[in-house]
């Protein structure tokens, strides 16, 4: 019985893999992950946009992953143009030097790498404004918290990192003022195990609405298991804490594939550097949990509008900072090279930034 | 939960894989056999361990499972360098290479399934004495189990004639085969021991821990447990005490974090304090012969054939 | 029974054929695996081994990928000889690399090659001082280097990710966990254009070739052996077992600090975390692959790379998970350094002793 039931789960993953494997035309698309892809996560979003492209443009992709952030990536790169891929997304910031690199040899190719901040003459940059969608989060954290504490836990303190953790705590006390935020660093993007540990030790200390900037679902999990709420991220992690799981900031890569492959393929494709967010779809919130209330729902409908009409901004002034010093003045929106270069905390987060 | 007695409950949980895994190894590297595979037989254990609960419904089948996948890849070990006499450090290290690459592969299928979260066991009585009652008497199961497993090893090592069997033998080879034992049995049984401890370790993370299988989730931790049974000198209770250790630096350091205090010590130096207090410990015992020869296999990583 | 037994003496025809073994049975477990995953086998080798090494760029990034565990691996089989345990080149490497990035970020502005040599030197001292630590406590205080040598991998890595998260990091790289870009000065000349392929490649061959003298032609490479295969003959004739501890882990140690240096100063340009890819642990997979023979190395450092190049090309021609790619490198090594057992012995069918 379960015998037969693993033979058929290995046979259908023997299948998926064989049917993408059956496609190997001219025209490709390469992708570089930096993990494997598992079922939710950084890669995972990724690689549903590599499906949507597939399905959309009917051009054919294969994919890397698990490549480390050193000397092997730009072999892997230089393979994929090597063999005439037509566009190389390189999904990772460890990537970006290799990347440049290899793009400098094949002037034909086009190359984009995520969340860098060099450009080539045939290498643009993307990244999302994720932290619009970390904003809302914070909006319904802000409201559903009856502690007033929230718990966060991250990986590395950089900016990307820290604006989430700021435009967190932003819209938490746009609604909550008395919200305070704590922030617990463990120092690796994925270790299911400290994950979770770092989430029970938030719980513990009086949080009861937490949510994490590192790879895994053990955070929303242990939220499940201890009866709080929690906030995905990158993927929608709803199956993973039905109850807890409030909603998820997610990352929507497809249609930003689509446009880049169809614009290469029409022959007007520039690289530049996008920064999209929930204007070009970039960030979405997954659906959001019964739990929250429908007036406040609605605020969040509302709200995401907004900020797809922009005329919500996640950082608009006054923007003061955990020591007091006011960063951005009131009547003013924080500058894409301040959000760029954040590495402080904001008013409302009691913790310490690592050294 | 006050906020001492969550601490010591989360210290408890992150020791006990390495507990396990730990007093497993111990047992093989009594008898002289020193495998670094660790992490891949805990990988395997691991998605066993979780694979097989997840089609039976079973936490303990899980762990049964875990077990043998552990005795499996040690089994594949012990054939390299106990019957083959290939090095025993690179074996291991290419087992654990085998070990991480197999969990990953058999693991595709599992990575979107969940499985329920396992409740803890409550000691009636006990766990109501306050602060400790909690962390010590209100756990999972094997918790219990790795305590077990500890009075076990304790009593089989120093107080059965078995256990002094393989003490001898990890310390000299070629006279336990002189007075008659059969030394390369021996090894096997203590080998495929310390994989089936890494394989229930495994399977712990996977089934009790962090209820989820993912690639890589093992993150390190069997190579922590190498680096433990050292720090412990091959003694039981230095395990447990170790083991603790390496879980309540982890967790002490973030309820410091998660309380708002920021240490102004980069974490990087709080985790290296672990290993650079194992090198410490180790230049203590071995200062002198005697404390060697008390705690340290003296044939520890050498391969033996006995010439009949 | 089948039983093993002794030859009476090695076997020369086995030291050869052992390896030919460990191939045919990785071949067969292959097939298995190929079918098992629905693939055609022939293609799936064709992919695996054949095609990264196609064309002269492929050849340079085995050639590339082989460089650091040919030097590692023959610094640790100087002190293995003599059973000298170390086993934390990977943590030597990282200290390499980042002595050597010290330099290259100390002489920014310089230009000449007064820089290369500083690093090359500096990386070499850096493996050196992290391997001098177990050999210190070796022959002062008797510790194990096994476990010294290894605990100081952990270590090793903690100090790089501390340094690039401070200290070396880039103060215009937006927090980014990096260093600056090394200037040209400060990089290893390519060896031909186009490629990756650069002057440590030369370091690994000449490291090969030194390292075969002392171990074959030298008095001390004939006491190292004399002292592995026989410990109080070795005493008896009055060799220093502490010199020979020193000797041991200082070769590792400076080779894999070189190593690190290469990496830094050849395809990374800087350094990261990432400076090891593991190649501290697979080298002494290599060195006892090779039979701590610096032929042996060359060919086991080449099958390593390939193995590992033929990993990434399944991935991309097969669509074969990376997990395979480990999958197969661990049954192959385990073949490899399971049947090396017949060069001594030989299988007889023997009746069951009572």
């Amino acid at each position: 019985m379960i015998l037969t039931k693993i033979i058929k789960k290995l046979a259908l993953a023997t299948l998926s893999c064989a049917m993408i494997g059956a496609t190997q035309a001219a025209e490709n698309v390469g992708f570089v992950y930096v993990s494997p892809i598992g079922d939710a996560g950084w890669t995972y979003q990724h690689d549903l946009g590599r499906l949507q492209l597939e399905k959309e443009t009917g051009v054919t992709t294969s994919f890397v992953e698990n490549v480390a952030e050193g000397p092997d990536a730009e072999r892997v790169i230089r393979e994929m143009a090597k063999r005439g891929d037509k566009v190389i997304f390189a999904t990772s910031f460890g990537f970006m030097n290799y990347a440049l690199k290899v793009s400098k040899s094949f002037p034909k190719t086009a190359f984009v790498h995520a969340t860098g901040y060099k450009l080539g003459k045939n290498m643009g940059l993307v990244n999302a404004r994720f932290y619009e969608g970390r904003y809302l989060t914070g909006v319904i954290a802000g409201e559903m918290t009856k502690s007033n504490v929230l718990g966060y836990v991250a990986a590395f303190p950089i900016p990307e990192v820290l604006q989430g953790i700021n435009a967190f705590i932003q819209g938490a006390r746009s609604v909550n003022p008395k919200a305070e935020l704590r922030v617990i660093w463990v120092n690796s993007w994925f270790d299911p195990g400290k994950e979770r540990q770092a989430a029970l030790t938030l719980l513990s200390q009086n949080s009861d609405v937490i949510t994490h900037h590192t790879d895994s679902t053990a955070v929303v999990q242990a939220a499940e298991d201890q009866g709080k709420y929690a906030f995905g991220y990158h993927s929608d992690m709803s199956k993973y804490g039905p109850k807890a799981h409030l909603t998820a900031a997610t990352h929507h890569w497809g249609d930003y594939y689509v446009n880049t492959v169809k614009a290469v393929q029409a022959g007007n494709w520039k690289p530049g550097s996008v920064w999209g967010g929930y204007a070009e779809g970039m960030v979405k919130l997954a659906p959001l949990n019964k739990a929250i209330p429908g007036e406040l729902q609605d605020r969040i409908r509302k709200m995401e509008a907004q900020l797809k009409a922009g005329t919500l901004h996640p950082f608009a002034g006054p923007v003061v900072d955990q020591s007091g010093k006011t960063v951005v003045a009131a009547g003013q929106n924080m500058t894409d090279d301040q959000l760029n270069q954040m590495n402080y905390y904001l008013q409302g987060v009691v913790s310490k930034i690592p050294n | 939960m006050d906020t001492l007695s969550a601490i010591l409950f989360a210290t408890i949980v992150a020791g006990t894989p390495l507990i396990i895994v730990a007093l497993g190894q111990l047992i093989a590297e009594k008898s002289g056999v020193l495998n670094l595979g660790a992490e891949g037989m805990m990988a395997m254990g691991a998605i066993a361990g979780f694979a097989i609960t997840h089609h039976s419904g079973s936490p303990w089948l899980g762990v049964l499972a875990g077990m043998a996948a552990g005795a499996l890849m040690s089994f594949l070990f012990a054939i390299v360098v106990l019957t083959l006499m290939g090095n025993q450090v690179a074996t291991g290290l290419a087992l654990s290479i085998l070990g991480v690459g197999l969990s990953a592969f058999i693991g595709k299928p599992y990575e979107s399934e969940i499985l329920p979260t396992i409740g803890p066991i409550r000691i009636p009585l006990l766990a109501d004495i306050p602060i400790i009652g909690d962390p010590l008497f209100n756990q999972q199961a094997l918790v219990y189990l790795s305590w077990l497993l500890f009075a076990a090893i304790a009593w089989f090592l120093y107080r059965s004639r078995p256990g002094l069997v393989l003490r001898a033998l990890g310390e000299s080879p070629t006279s336990a085969h002189s007075i008659g034992y059969p030394v390369i049995r021996i090894r096997y049984l203590a080998t495929l021991f310390g994989g089936a401890m890494a394989g229930v370790g495994g399977a712990f993370l996977s089934v009790f821990y962090t209820p989820l299988w993912v690639e890589g989730m093992v993150a390190g931790r069997g190579w922590i447990a190498i680096a433990l049974v050292v720090f412990a000198t091959w003694r039981p209770l230095r395990v447990i005490v170790g083991a603790y250790l390496f879980g309540g630096v982890m967790v002490a350091q973030l309820f410091v974090q998660g309380s708002g205090l920021g240490v102004n010590i980069p974490s990087q130096f709080l985790s290296a304090l672990p290993y650079l207090a194992t090198i410490i410990v180790l230049v203590i015992i071995s200062r002198d012969q005697n404390t060697v020869r008390l705690n340290a296999p003296v044939s520890l990583g050498q391969p033996y054939r006995p010439e009949a | 029974m089948l039983r093993l037994e002794r030859r009476p003496e090695a076997s020369h025809l086995m030291s050869y054929a052992s390896p030919l073994i460990a191939i045919g049975l990785m071949l067969v477990g292959g097939l298995l695996l190929f079918t098992l995953l629905g693939k055609n086998p022939l293609e799936g080798f064709k992919v695996f081994f054949i095609n990264p090494i196609s064309d002269w760029y492929g050849v340079s990034e085995l050639l590339l990928k082989a460089t650091p565990l040919m030097l590692i691996a023959v610094g640790l089989a100087v002190g293995f000889r003599a059973n000298v345990w170390n086993i934390g080149a990977e943590g030597q490497l990282i200290v390499g690399g980042i002595t050597a990035s010290a330099v290259a970020l100390y002489f920014q502005e310089s230009e000449g090659v007064h820089v290369l040599i500083l690093m090359v030197l500096a990386g070499g001292l850096g493996g050196m001082l992290w391997a001098a630590i177990p050999a210190f406590l070796k022959t002062r205080f008797n510790t194990n280097e096994i476990l010294v040598s290894l605990m100081l991998v952990y270590v090793a890595q903690l100090l790089v990710s501390w340094l690039v998260h401070g200290p070396m990091m880039d103060p215009d790289g937006f927090n980014f966990p990096q260093s600056r870009m090394f200037e040209d000065s400060a990089l290893l000349p390519l060896l031909s254009e186009g490629n990756r392929l650069n002057l440590a490649f030369i370091f690994a061959l000449a490291a090969l070739l030194v390292g075969y003298v002392f171990m074959y032609r030298s008095f001390t490479g004939f006491q190292m052996q004399v002292a592995g295969f026989a410990k109080n003959a070795a005493r008896y004739a009055g060799f220093s077992a502490k010199r020979m501890v020193w000797i041991g882990l200082l070769s590792g140690g400076a080779m894999a600090g070189l190593a690190g240096m290469a990496e830094v100063a050849g395809p990374m340009g800087q350094i990261t975390e990432h400076v090891s890819s593991n190649y501290g642990f697979a080298a002494i997979i290599v060195a006892f692959v090779a039979r701590l023979n610096p032929v042996g190395i060359f060919f086991a450092s080449l099958l390593m790379a390939l193995l590992y190049l033929g990993g990434e090309q399944a991935q991309q021609y097969m669509n074969l998970p990376s997990s395979i790619s480990n999958v197969f490198q661990g049954m192959l090594l385990l073949f490899l350094l399971g049947s090396d057992v017949f060069i001594n012995y030989r299988l007889r069918w023997k009746e069951a002793v009572a």
